[in-house]
């Protein structure tokens, strides 16, 4: 009873006050980091302001006409239906208007699109539903996921303080360099927004959009995907982090040092239980959005993979499902994706996850026999 | 009273056919706006029962209600239904009741295709609505449907979804050309083009605007169903395609989409604000003009939608300006019908209401519409909450609040009663209050952050949401008001003289009220 009554309050409070002490009334749009930003925040304001004044004088005439001009009031009504002047007048001012509203638009529009001399090059790719961030000056790369935990999300944890805007592996930039980004997809079409940068490129399959940003603070900033991009749009936050130059290249170089171990992993021996463990914490941040965390898959467009002719079929059949894809569906070649390890960790961990003791394995050695006869 | 048809001796022929065959073969313009008005707002209620849905689940943070996969479904449906069910469909029907009254025509010209592209809608949305009890569920990649969202990663159902488009693009066209055939060949002796009412003259406008782009729209589903169903890589970046293409073929036809909802809103506000201001329209030439502009300018704009894809920056200039320009047009209307009250003799009955209501909110959509045309601005907008307030903005009080200030303004002419004027005074207010607490704090939303079409959210936009959430919930469950309010009104109530408003001009007016089955069998003189 005690219990039941608890549950009550705490779902009436949270009903009342939804995570009140977090939650702000934020009216306006925020300046920003990057000159964009800023340029945009002020042809914002300037428009709206043009706007509110514009309102103020038709709405000024229209209400004065509402409470001056009324019937109940003895007003009669004039009987005028035109003026040529004055038609020409309200044609002509708004038009003006709009010339010297266009003016530092246009300005900074031809600033945005100048993505010469860039200091540093990331290409961005969409994937349903995460990032992909590659430094492609340096040669490494990595994918940022949704890192808040499912519980939250399903009401059954507390929210945190970044609920919804927080991933594993940020994107890292450096301050005061132009960063140059590179922006495309690997299956629909996602939107790559950071409001604090003025950065909101599409990305496209078949397109690599450019855009830029120049950081002048460090800092942590948050954006998400702003283009329906199926169930889970609304669960691929973006994270930057903003770092001073020297603290960056220091983590460019431990980034370099760490993919290149991962490429000697390739040749470890591997058990079939190290190959289980890793691979179900790929498949948790790969492949569950869509087969779900035990399996079971959501029918029709994502199959289970408990028991399914794949996952329990020949090897060779599920390697090339896994390493090209399906054509015509949602399933992904995640050949270039995953390191071979990954891949053999999640091949293995499939065949023998749920239920579906297959009880054999596949080498990170065989992945990379198997890439080398692909091309 | 020579326009009223002596029915003393014709009766025998001449009246409604009784039962359920009068309503499924009727070829008279009245029983088909009826129906075609019925038909809309029940639409309006499906299409705003999956909007309490959506609004239920963004209420707060997290997942409550419904999971990600239906909620896209609601956000989907919800726009179809609400554009080519709800509020086109009104406009035919208010074109069927009043074009051949407001003209001097005995009916529409082509009154067997009338029936024909009625009939065709409940159809169409039978065919939609059912989606949602597919295998894989309805169409869930939003109202704009981008490939390849919608083709290589769209559910089974898509393929129903592109026939039900296919048959409601039918019944629009033929629509379209009924009005133009009619407004062109059945006008009363002496009413020139430029006499004509302006409802009648918007709606000319707009049946020109469907006939240009619903054959674009039709084209594009074409394409996607190829892609589907015949392999064929239209929209598929990896056979050699482009999914940029279809965004531009779809706003080709989705930018005139957005007027041809409101400007027959322009043409009846523009009756009813002279009436209740007792004074004539302020500038009618001017604004003939005015909806003509925005008809042509709606042609040259349409990736203002699609400023983020990346197109080159002439473009982006050029569909910058050429959306700025839309503003002139847009103003001179707005000037008019203020001009138009001001000095006159005003009363505020409630058509009146849902009219000034319509030009002052019209306007603020107006005002974030110049602000979204602003390309460098428009990278922070785009795909946010903003949007999604503005475009509430401008069909909610625009073309929502225009058919309700028909309804209203006409009603008596249809049932030969008058309405409650408290109620509808009470329905007004209900629905003016619930919806700016709906869709304002919208603005804020968007400009903090918050992209459209997502089924949770951060936890700094809990509070505006949460405000939406309640306007949502009061503007939807006052439209039953409206609903008791019209059965209301068909029932009984005080007699309604053949002009129940003062000012009211047209000859709509010089026919008793209700309106006869048939009218105008003898066209009246226009001087």
């Amino acid at each position: 009873m005690r219990v039941h009554a608890k549950r009550a309050g705490a779902l009436l409070g949270g009903l009342m006050f939804p995570a009140w002490s977090q939650a702000d009334w934020t009216l306006n749009m925020r300046p920003g980091v990057t000159g964009i930003s800023n340029d945009i925040f002020s042809l914002h304001m300037t428009i709206l302001w043009i706007c509110v004044a514009i309102g103020v004088v038709v709405f000024g005439v229209m209400f004065w006409s509402i409470f001056a001009h009324r019937k109940s009031q003895g007003h009669k009504a004039s009987n005028f239906h035109e003026n040529t002047v004055v038609e020409i007048l309200w044609t002509i001012i708004p038009f003006v208007i709009l010339v010297i509203m266009a003016i530092p638009a246009t300005a900074t529009l031809i600033n945005m699109y100048d993505t010469t001399e860039s200091d540093v090059n990331i290409r961005i790719t969409g994937y349903q539903w995460k990032w992909q961030y590659q430094y492609v000056d340096d040669n490494f790369g990595y994918f940022s996921n949704l890192a808040t935990p499912p519980d939250q999300i399903s009401n059954r944890e507390d929210k945190g303080e970044h609920y919804l805007l927080e991933v594993d592996n940020p994107l890292i930039v450096p301050v005061g360099k132009k960063i140059r980004f590179l922006v495309t997809s690997n299956d629909v079409i996602h939107s790559w927004w950071v409001p604090e940068f003025g950065v909101k490129k599409d990305a496209i399959p078949g397109y690599i959009n450019e855009t830029w940003a120049k950081v002048d603070e460090p800092g942590i900033y948050r954006g998400q995907c702003t283009e329906l991009c199926g169930k889970n749009h609304g669960f691929m936050p973006i994270v930057v982090k903003a770092v001073p130059q020297p603290e960056y290249a220091a983590w460019v170089s431990d980034q370099k040092a760490a993919a290149e171990k991962e490429r000697e992993l390739t040749q470890k021996d591997w058990t079939m239980e190290e190959l289980v463990a890793r691979g179900e914490k790929v498949y948790q941040t790969t492949c569950a959005a869509c087969h779900q965390p035990d399996g079971s898959g959501s029918p029709p467009a994502f199959p289970a993979l408990i028991g399914s002719p794949v996952a329990t079929g020949e090897l060779a059949g599920h390697i090339d499902v896994v390493f090209n894809g399906r054509a015509g569906t949602a399933m992904q070649a995640f050949g270039k994706q995953l390191s071979e390890v990954d891949l053999a960790a999640v091949i293995t961990y499939e065949r023998n996850a749920w239920g579906n003791n297959m009880g054999d394995m596949v080498t990170p050695k065989q992945i990379l026999d198997y890439k080398k006869q692909q091309q | 009273m020579s326009a009223v048809a002596d029915t003393h001796t014709q009766e025998h022929h001449h009246g409604p056919a009784r039962g359920f065959t009068r309503w499924l073969l009727t070829t008279n313009h009245k029983d088909i706006g009826t129906m075609y008005l019925v038909f809309s707002f029940t639409m309006f209620l499906l299409g705003g029962s999956m909007a309490m849905v959506i609004r239920a689940e963004l209420f707060q943070p997290g997942l409550q209600i419904v999971q990600p996969e239906f909620f896209n479904q609601m956000t989907t449906m919800h726009g179809l239904i609400m554009v080519f069910g709800a509020v086109m469909p009104a406009f035919v029907g208010l074109a069927n009741w009043m074009i051949p009254m407001m003209i001097g025509a005995p009916d529409m010209a082509l009154p067997r295709m009338n029936n024909w592209s009625f009939w065709l809608l409940p159809c169409a949305f039978l065919i939609l609505v059912s989606t949602l009890f597919m295998k894989g569920g309805a169409p869930n990649f939003g109202w704009t449907f981008y490939a390849p969202l919608s083709t290589t990663y769209g559910p089974p159902s898509t393929t129903f979804f592109i026939f039900a488009i296919h048959i409601m693009g039918i019944s629009s066209i033929m629509g379209a050309i009924n009005v133009i055939a009619t407004i062109l060949n059945l006008r009363a002796p002496g009413m020139t083009l430029m006499k004509m009412p302006l409802f009648v003259w918007t709606w000319l406008i707009t049946a020109f605007l469907l006939i240009a782009v619903m054959p674009v729209l039709a084209g594009v589903v074409t394409m996607m169903l190829m892609d589907i169903n015949f392999g064929t890589s239209f929209f598929d970046a990896s056979g050699g395609g482009d999914p940029v293409l279809f965004q531009h073929v779809f706003w080709f036809f989705g930018h005139p989409e957005v007027y041809i909802m409101i400007l027959p809103a322009f043409g009846a506000v523009s009756h009813i604000i002279p009436a209740f201001s007792r004074k004539p329209l302020f500038g009618y030439a001017s604004m003939v003009y005015a909806v003509g502009a925005i008809a042509l300018l709606s042609f040259v704009v349409w990736a203002h939608h699609m400023f983020t894809v990346g197109i080159p920056i002439a473009g982006q200039l050029f569909f910058m300006y050429a959306t700025m320009l839309i503003a002139v047009p847009t103003g001179v209307k707005v000037f008019n019908w203020v001009a138009t009250m001001f000095r006159g003799s005003l009363s505020f009955e409630t058509p009146m209401l849902f009219a000034v209501a319509f030009v002052i909110l019209f306007t603020i959509g107006g005002f974030s519409g110049l602000m979204l045309a602003i390309a460098p601005s428009d990278f922070q907008y785009h795909d946010t909450y903003f949007v999604v307030a503005h475009f509430h903005y401008v069909l909610v009080p625009g073309a929502i609040f225009g058919i309700f200030a028909s309804a209203y303004f006409w009603l008596p002419k249809w049932t030969g009663h008058m309405y409650d004027e408290t109620l509808g005074k009470t329905h007004f207010w209900l629905s003016f209050i619930g919806m700016n607490l709906a869709f304002f704090p919208m603005h804020f939303l968007g400009l903090a952050g918050m992209p459209r079409r997502i089924p949770d959210y951060a936890l700094q936009f809990a509070d505006f949401n949460m405000v939406s959430s309640i306007g949502a919930f009061t503007f939807g469950a006052t439209q039953l008001l409206f609903l008791f309010i019209v059965i209301k009104c068909i029932r009984g109530g005080k007699e309604a003289p053949a002009k129940p408003w003062e000012g009211a001009e047209g000859l709509e007016w010089t026919l008793p009220s209700p309106a006869p089955y048939h009218t105008f069998e003898t066209p009246p003189e226009v001087k």
